[in-house]
């Protein structure tokens, strides 16, 4: 099995002050701290599992800037064969089409593969698009948000995570692009052998020059959508906020649910 | 001027919600672009379906052909492709769901059509078209605009419009499925239920929800305290199933449980919209997170805007004191 796995890295605001910077279209991330994309993690280890149940070779690669290269020597050290990354300001991320433009460029100057894992959602954007996009930029078929993956000959046995719990299972011929949703296996930690070979993995770096991508087709000028305006919208809370300590506030809450006969 | 298109999801059966969430919101965006609210519903066996589309549509095209007996994206996917192409609509709405992720996406790179995905609000600027979404874990939003060519495709976030009962007397036209033969690279094989495990939390009372603020398996005993103290049942965000601390069957949200107990408890979960599209039926909510931008504020009737770890060994202390 010859695998491709997409990773991104992107910002953990779950529990940041988020602000939008000057130009109005990004938020200020001068403060915010960063890793591999929740689901992408995942689908780095769904990458290598099947690589060590049916061998083949794992190639990483990251659409981002150099700081991503923490994120790619660790996921190198957990089992990844090598890595690309393409970086070019002129790659407008805010379009996952334009994204997946550049990662099938990426995919198709390496050859042929049977598998493509992106992870089913970035962190940040929210589009839960970008995996789908490659299926159809590389002309094969895909499934999104597997939660389960078995290689069988020629073709993949997966389920789909649907709403309420329901899952679908279905067949998918290879070569495919699968999105991988999150608890879909337990990532491991990288171990310290594999950090130390990690450094010696190949990690090749290339523009949209290098890929043979045209401006024309990745750049925000040529984006078919265009991003307005950001802003942090008004958070309407009908909350009775409990002021106080923490032990008064605990204090006051217990009341509340005693005595208002909540419990 | 263009049509609307509204793509009928359903599943088993059933019309899903987000078809009537779309379609209640379809009428005010049909008006602006001055064409019609048409429905595409692809099945087997759907003109129950057809009829009850065609009171919340000016018009409803079907398909109806065993090959659409269940979901198959590449199948829609063929479909929608010429039905776009033969009637040019200037907006394609989609829900953002498991359906509609898994197909969207393609349909757009296969016709170049300009997209934005989870859409949670449809504004007209100078009687262009905006969709507005999210990003960064729902703090921010963007208003979008379009520069290509219609049609228009939207996903739409599901719970994002009301549903407003249907009056419109829609025409019906079946329409004959251009695909011919099923598709032999993507076999849909079988649905498996969610597993119902000791506990079914849509059926409990009291719940206490733990999420990612937790940060480790040993603590989880604050939350086990708790829930014993109040006599609730324990769920969580799927940032907490995930990482293992609770079964699967636990997880409160759009992919898994909604809950509507008499009291709901979240802490440490900073409340993604589809955790609270799962929650917000509760009647009561409380919500101990240390972030005050936290969406699950939104949704919540007592905020305690503070360290859980500091809060929650407390408030289990008061509460068995005052309870005797």
């Amino acid at each position: 099995m010859k695998t491709f796995v997409c990773i991104k890295r992107v910002p953990d605001t779950s529990e940041a002050e988020v602000k939008v910077d000057a130009t109005g279209k990004e938020v200020d991330s001068s403060r915010f701290s960063f890793d591999i994309n929740d689901a992408d993690n995942y689908a780095v280890e769904e990458a290598i599992l099947i690589k060590e149940a049916k061998e083949g070779t794992v190639q990483v690669i990251c659409l981002g800037p150099k700081d991503a290269d923490v994120m790619i020597r660790m996921a190198l050290a957990k089992g990844g064969d090598s890595a690309i990354r393409v970086e070019d300001p002129r790659i407008f991320a805010k379009d996952p089409l334009q994204v997946a433009k550049v990662l099938a460029a990426t995919i198709k100057q390496e050859g042929d593969f049977d598998l493509v894992l992106t992870g089913c959602m970035s962190a940040d954007n929210w589009n839960m698009a970008v995996g789908v996009a490659l299926a159809e930029e590389l002309g094969v078929p895909h499934a999104a948000m597997v939660n389960k993956v078995e290689v069988l000959d020629g073709k993949v046995k997966v389920n789909r995570e649907l709403e309420g719990g329901l899952s679908e299972v279905l067949e998918v011929s290879l070569p495919a692009v699968l999105t991988i949703q999150t608890g879909i296996n337990e990532p491991r930690y990288a171990p310290i052998r594999g950090i130390r070979a990690a450094q010696k993995k190949e990690l090749k770096v290339l523009g949209l020059d290098d890929l043979g991508v045209a401006e024309d087709e990745v750049s925000e000028a040529n984006s078919l959508i265009e991003l307005m305006q950001m802003y942090v919208p008004e958070l309407e809370s009908k909350a009775e906020i409990i002021e106080g300590e923490p032990e008064e506030k605990a204090e006051i809450m217990a009341q509340k649910l005693v005595k208002g006969g909540l419990l | 001027m263009g049509d609307l298109f509204v793509l009928a999801e359903h599943r088993q059966g059933e019309l899903r919600e987000i078809t009537f969430e779309m379609l209640s919101k379809a009428p005010e965006v049909a008006k602006e672009l001055g064409g019609d609210v048409v429905t595409v519903l692809l099945g087997s066996g759907v003109d129950a379906f057809a009829e009850k589309l065609a009171a919340y549509s000016d018009k409803v095209l079907y398909v109806d052909d065993p090959l659409f007996a269940d979901y198959n994206s590449d199948k829609y996917q063929k479909v929608l492709a010429e039905l776009l192409k033969t009637h040019k609509p200037d907006v394609f709405m989609v829900g953002h769901t498991t359906q509609g992720v898994d197909m969207a996406p393609a349909l757009a790179v296969e016709l170049k059509l300009p997209m934005v995905t989870d859409v949670m609000d449809i504004h007209f600027s100078d009687g262009k078209l905006s969709p507005v979404r999210q990003y960064y874990s729902g703090k921010v939003n963007a208003d979008f605009g379009f520069k290509g060519d219609p049609p228009y495709l939207l996903t739409i976030r599901e719970a994002s419009f009301e549903i407003v009962e249907g009056s419109k007397q829609g025409a019906i036209e079946k329409v004959e499925s251009p695909l011919k033969e099923d598709l032999d690279y993507r076999r849909f094989i079988e649905y498996i239920e969610a597993e119902v495990g000791d506990v079914d939390i849509t059926q409990s009372e009291i719940l206490v929800a733990v999420g990612r603020g937790i940060r480790e398996d040993k603590n989880m005993t604050l939350i086990e305290d708790l829930a014993k103290a109040i006599g609730a049942d324990i769920c969580g965000s799927r940032a907490a199933t995930d990482a293992g601390w609770l079964p699967h069957d636990r997880q409160v949200g759009t992919s898994g449980r909604v809950v509507k107990p008499k009291l709901y408890i979240a802490i440490g979960i900073s409340g993604a919209f589809q955790h609270l599209a799962g929650m917000k039926g509760a009647k009561t909510i409380v919500a101990i997170n240390k972030d005050p931008d936290a969406p699950i504020f939104t949704e919540a009737d007592y905020a305690i805007i503070d360290d859980l770890f500091k809060v929650v060994p407390k408030l289990t202390e008061k509460i068995t004191e005052l309870k005797g």
